[in-house]
């Protein structure tokens, strides 16, 4: 099932990226294949390839249960805000935060992933940074 | 011989402070992150390369510091092979074989240090490969015009699918995403916007480092999150290293086997597609066919350890031949390691020994040095990287998470790029579940852009003539290659997967299940 869906889903997305490509505005200076026959080509070779996955399934993967799909899906929650934030917070802060998090979330026992997230950022700072001079998010404390 | 002055400017190069110093880092990093379950030579090198990049260091050292790593990586697979019986990577698979039955009967220091000798042979004759190898390679390819390199290109993606995936219309769509996700952008030759639905973050297109880390890396700390494998794989008893150098009755029983390994493994890397994983199969069935006449393999033969990190490590130099000499990769890690030389502005083929022979040269250099560190480093303190195993994942995997940012960060600075990569590593996640490779996703993101400007050259040098693709002679040849390599793995590929799967132990494939079924 889970192979039909994605074959289905693969065609959605050719039949979509194939309209997308239409889309594109003819420049009058194009050479002769001009930028949308590529484009085009990609889009039937990806329906095709969708097709015959959705008609020839392989067995079905192992999907997690429900509660393990909601820890990764707060997973990629928590990296988000964190791409979003990391200008504010600063990197230290939000990378403290975010390693906790994840630490945590991998089975680390509340102090520990604390301990953990601090230890991973400040050394990535020292070692990223300080050492190797590289620039990270400078945030209201400067760090 | 214009060989040998042209390898002397190589080391030239290659020695510097700085050089040597990055070559050391790169093989101690390296190894621990082949020893490191759950972390291979794709993933580790994909983390690194944003940090070199931003770390401002110039074509030469980055890629010294980038192929130190990888072949660190290959040696350090079998670290975690031999002693907990799960490979440290894909390729290292079938040292467990016999490796693991070595170290049970407390042979394992004996077993690390045969088989680190044997993976510097490998290594380095398959480096002389590379040297007497590429330069043919290179007279060959310099007869291509654009039409026979949109045919090399299709043949890169036809085979690169190959034995690896069981599944070639998988492979294809792989592909298809990759090439897909390439052409978003403004169109190089007219400037039009295409597939960007007007967002200004998508005219200068999807940099392929962000999809790299994020479909390599992030999807691997996703997979650890899924099954919540937070714990060591090693606890302290279960390391007992004993005796580290091999007896010279044991090594001169090996010699024979290292050294046809050897060839083997150099040309399944030569090859494209399979890369060192077939290398390492593909020795130790050869060995164990021919010197096995007690039955000894597989319960800790010390040829049966020697010929597959001889293979895997001979198949690893062999991987970088097409990859340098045509651009067109052998393998998922040389397919990232082209990610490097492309963000450098330095496009590989056959004109890079000619604009970049300090490039190509002083990587050489660099391979030969790197073999002996990584030699140094492996016989005498291959007891420090056992201790790495201990690492816990639940403080390794936020690391490797954070790095991944902080290495996207320092090349553009953007929250965009940064929540794109993210969006790659779910991708990521989808797609190994689903059983699909992610190594032609990275290479078409990658090549599609080439890939595009060949066809469009070729068509418009004969005038709109779709038929110059399959005109010449060497391009109808490429063609056929491309159409064989695609659909003999139908046949084939699966049955020498299922006997791969079946000869390893019960443990599973770093690459995509290892933690799967372990508490």
């Amino acid at each position: 099932m889970s192979d039909r869906i994605f074959g289905a889903v693969g065609v959605l997305l050719a039949v979509f990226y194939g309209w997308a490509a239409l889309q594109t505005e003819e420049s009058f200076l194009s050479d002769i294949v001009g930028p949308k026959a590529f484009p085009l080509i990609i889009a039937s070779i990806l329906g095709l390839s969708s097709l015959i996955i959705f008609a020839f399934p392989d067995a079905k993967p192992k999907w997690p249960s429900l509660p393990r799909l909601v820890e990764l899906f707060a997973a990629v929650v928590v990296l988000m805000l964190y791409a979003e934030f990391l200008d504010e917070a600063g990197f230290v802060f939000a990378t403290a935060l975010a390693a906790t998090y994840l630490s945590w979330r991998l089975g680390s026992p509340p102090v520990q992933a604390v301990i953990a997230g601090v230890a991973i950022a400040v050394s990535i700072y020292v070692v990223f940074h300080l050492v190797l001079g590289l620039s990270l998010a400078r945030g209201p404390f400067g760090f | 011989m214009d060989m040998f002055s042209n390898l002397y400017d190589g080391f030239a190069i290659a020695i510097t402070w700085q050089n040597l110093l990055l070559a050391l880092v790169g093989c101690f990093l390296g190894t621990i992150i082949g020893a490191l379950p759950g972390l291979g030579p794709s993933n580790g090198v994909a983390i690194l390369i944003p940090l070199a990049f931003s770390l401002g260091l110039g074509p030469t050292p980055a890629m010294i510091l980038l192929t130190s790593v990888y072949y660190g990586a290959m040696y350090g697979g079998r670290i975690s092979s031999i002693l907990l019986n799960i490979p440290g990577d894909e390729p290292a698979m079938m040292t467990c074989l016999d490796g693991y039955p070595m170290a049970r009967k407390g042979l394992a220091g004996e077993a690390l240090s045969l088989s680190g000798i044997a993976s510097f042979v490998g290594a380095f004759l398959a480096t002389w490969g590379l040297i007497f190898l590429a330069p043919q390679l290179v007279q060959f390819a310099l007869l291509f015009g654009p039409a026979e390199y949109f045919a090399l290109f299709a043949l890169a993606f036809a085979t690169l699918g190959g034995v690896s995936s069981t599944n070639q219309a998988k492979s294809a769509f792989a592909a298809m995403l990759g090439l897909g996700l390439a052409m978003i952008g403004v169109d190089q030759q007219t400037g039009t916007p295409r597939l960007t639905f007007g967002d200004v973050h998508l005219y200068d297109g999807i940099d392929f480092l962000v999809a790299i880390v994020g479909l390599f890396a992030l999807s691997e700390v996703f997979i650890f999150l899924e099954h919540r494998h937070g714990k060591a794989d090693a606890d302290d008893t279960a390391v007992k290293v004993g005796r580290l150098t091999p007896s010279w009755a044991t090594l001169k029983t090996c010699t024979p086997s290292i050294l046809r390994s050897s060839c083997l493994g150099f040309l399944a890397g030569v090859l494209p597609g399979a890369g060192a994983s077939l290398g390492s199969f593909i020795s130790y069935t050869v060995e164990k066919r021919l010197v096995d006449r007690d039955g000894t393999f597989g319960t800790g033969d010390p040829r049966g350890v020697a010929a597959p990190e001889a293979g895997n490590n001979a198949a690893a130099g062999g991987a970088l031949v097409p990859m340098l000499a045509l651009g067109v990769p052998g393998s998922g890690t040389t397919a990232v390691l082209l990610a490097v030389l492309l963000s450098l502005n330095i496009t590989p083929g056959p004109l890079l020994f000619n604009h970049n022979p300090d490039v190509v040269w002083g990587l050489i250099a660099a391979l030969f040095i790197a073999n002996f560190v990584l030699l140094a480093l492996n016989i005498p303190l291959v007891g420090l990287f056992t201790r790495v195993l201990m690492v816990p994942p639940r403080i390794l995997m936020p690391f490797v998470a954070m790095v991944s940012f902080v290495g996207i960060y320092g090349i553009s600075g953007s929250a965009f790029d940064l929540q794109m990569m993210v969006g790659f590593g779910i991708l990521g996640w989808v797609l190994r579940k689903l059983d699909v490779p992610l190594v032609p996703i990275i290479l078409g993101t990658l090549l599609g852009n080439m890939m595009e400007n060949n066809l469009r050259r070729a068509i418009s040098i004969s005038n709109g003539d779709w038929w110059v693709l399959i005109q010449s002679p060497l391009a109808i040849g490429l063609w056929i290659v491309a159409i064989v390599g695609f659909v003999l793995p139908i046949f084939v590929g699966r049955l020498v997967k299922a006997r791969m799967r079946s000869r390893a132990p019960a443990s599973e494939w770093a690459a995509d299940e290892a933690p799967a079924d372990r508490p």
